[in-house]
């Protein structure tokens, strides 16, 4: 009886693997189970002091240059078998763009069904995870009753937590032979400075207010000062001002930073299933009817040429100060 | 080469959802349904490459409850050659049951592509085209953002966060296609006419030897909510430099989120 957490990495341990590691840790402490995890990829060392506090007995560690990188073809059978041989009551995986392609196939893999992107995961008797759908318009209550239960967690919504030191042993397994069909030819990184929406702190987007695609300029200082990601409304990339991997939104990204400022977005119902989840949300906007209003914490009621380059600035002094 | 297109009929982006009273669902009386956005995108690659001449047939697929023929008659009209219906109520079911409907009926294809969506918008399950590839034993590329064919292979940029991978993936293979790949076709008018003559096939779970009762899932919901609003609607006061040091400092001190 145990529960098995996949740890993602790349290189090193995604924030995300740590997050799934604290939510496997509570729902393996109710359940009264033991808890361990799978680590792919390459060699551990470096990255195993940082799984301190976890409360993981062991980590199967398969280590594996070729590996580096997700594939399919190489991380599933893995896991299919680990949690075979485990005996696994419960896998907890990560809801990030490759993460659920991978809890995906396992569950197709072991038969059984799959909770994406819980946004939280307990146990009562049973694990249990609060998965929003209509992109957040909706929350669901789900019992995930199939055995294994899994579930992959939605990034940046739960807080990494640790308690106390123990650092788990590290159970080097042999890599079963490799028959890799897709080959990785390329890794394309986003340029040094850049934060991913989804994995931001704070996200700040533009909408049609801005009048013209030069003025997301506005946006990206404002974004620099604030170590901010950049986001946008569906009406700025339909329009092909801003490349699509910045919309916000139910067709685009799902963010729940801990502050999100919409410039010069109405906030359509479609906008809001993207950012409603969000700590604090703050809204700039010339019309004092626009919907943002009412799902904003705070509101500036308008004209974003005049109020984001002195929010920019006097945000500079403040974060200097 | 024929191309299998997965497709799903989901309540429109715009609507405003209720939740029956039971609060275990959402009520779909009332709702004007369209195809999930992202399975335009696929048709539409699958489309192009049909057009270059490296296919032959594109071939869409779904699962969903009487009425669905229109979303399929609206895939038809933007170019796709026929249909595979699997008439059933997909809210009986869950991903693990869906994909093995999909890959039974996929199966009576034997496509060298098989494209999908990334996620269909209504439940979000994110995992039906996975799992079908699985079940086919394909090998897959999923939020795909480029596509290549070359010859008995595909070159794909996948995104991943901040950045893409560039994959090689060797045919017969599964791709789920995101946003930004391409823009989908509108159906013009001599379209919608043409589409009202193509074959929609239709199987039902015993055509495809599945048992409704095996493949009823594990999945339970307990309940739905709203999400809560709950917001302080705090319009702040004061000309722009002073709204502006008055919410920095709110969110420095007060919220410290800054």
């Amino acid at each position: 009886m145990s529960v098995l957490v996949l740890l993602e990495q790349r290189g090193e341990l995604k924030n995300c693997a740590l997050e799934a590691a604290t939510a496997a840790r509570k729902i393996a402490a109710k359940a009264g189970m033991e808890l361990n995890a799978v680590y792919i990829g390459r060699a551990l060392e470096q990255n195993v002091a940082q799984l301190k506090g976890f409360g993981i007995a062991k980590v199967y560690a398969y280590e594996n240059e070729k590996l580096g990188h997700y594939s399919s073809d190489g991380y599933v059978p893995i896991v299919r078998d680990l949690a075979k041989e485990l005996g696994a009551k419960v896998v907890i995986g990560s809801a990030s763009s490759v993460g659920k392609e991978f809890c995906a196939s396992v569950a197709a893999r072991l038969g059984v069904e799959l909770v994406q992107e819980a946004v939280e995961l307990d146990w009562d008797n049973g694990l249990v995870a609060k998965k929003p759908v209509f992109a957040g318009k909706i929350v669901s209550d789900i019992r995930i009753k199939s055995e294994p239960a899994m579930a992959s967690l939605r990034p940046n919504v739960t807080a990494i937590e640790r308690e106390g030191d123990g650092v788990p042993e590290v159970v080097k397994r042999d890599m079963p032979a490799l028959d890799l069909r897709s080959v990785i030819k390329n890794v394309a990184q986003a340029a040094a400075g850049t934060v991913e929406l989804t994995e931001a702190k704070i996200v700040c987007s533009g909408g049609r207010g801005l009048g013209d695609p030069k003025n997301f300029e506005l946006i990206r200082e404002l974004c620099t000062v604030l170590g901010a990601a950049l986001g946008a409304s569906r009406a700025t990339v339909d329009a092909g001002w801003i490349h699509h991997s910045h919309q916000v939104g139910q067709t685009g990204k799902v963010v729940s930073p801990d502050l999100y400022i919409a410039v010069g977005i109405s906030g359509a119902i479609q906008h809001q299933a993207g950012m409603r989840t969000s700590r604090i949300i703050v809204a700039i906007n010339k019309d004092p009817e626009a919907n943002i209003f009412k799902i904003c914490d705070y509101g500036i009621v308008g004209d974003l040429f005049e109020v984001v380059p002195i929010l920019t600035a006097e945000a500079k002094k403040v974060l200097a100060g | 080469m024929k191309i299998a297109v997965l497709m799903k009929r989901v309540p429109d982006t715009a609507s405003v959802l209720k939740i029956t009273p039971d609060n275990k669902s959402v009520d779909m009386a009332n709702l004007k349904f369209v195809m999930s956005p992202y399975d335009e995108h696929a048709i539409e690659e699958a489309l192009k490459i049909r057009e270059a001449g490296k296919a032959t047939e594109v071939i869409v697929f779904t699962v969903g409850p009487e009425g669905s023929q229109e979303t399929i008659r609206t895939a038809l009209a933007m170019g796709a050659d026929r249909a595979v219906f699997v008439k059933e109520d997909p809210s009986r079911f869950n991903s693990k049951g869906i994909a093995e409907m999909l890959a039974a009926a996929v199966k009576t294809e034997g496509p060298e592509l098989v494209f999908a969506g990334k996620q269909a918008v209504d439940d979000d399950a994110s995992q039906v085209p996975e799992r079908v590839a699985e079940l086919l034993d394909l090998p897959h590329a999923s939020i795909v953002t480029k596509f290549e064919l070359n010859g008995r292979a595909a070159t794909v940029e996948r995104e991943i966060e901040g950045g893409s991978y560039t994959v090689e993936v060797p045919l017969p293979a599964l791709f789920t296609m995101q946003k930004g790949i391409n823009t989908p076709r509108y159906p013009t008018l001599p379209n919608i006419m043409k589409a009202k003559k193509k074959e929609i096939k239709e199987f039902s779970l015993a055509d495809l030897g599945l048992d409704a009762a095996k493949l009823v899932s594990g999945l339970e919901v307990s309940g739905m909510s709203l999400p809560r609003a709950n917001r302080l609607n705090k319009i702040l006061d004061g000309d722009s430099t002073e709204r502006v040091k008055k919410l920095l400092t709110i969110l420095r001190e007060e919220e410290k989120v800054l």
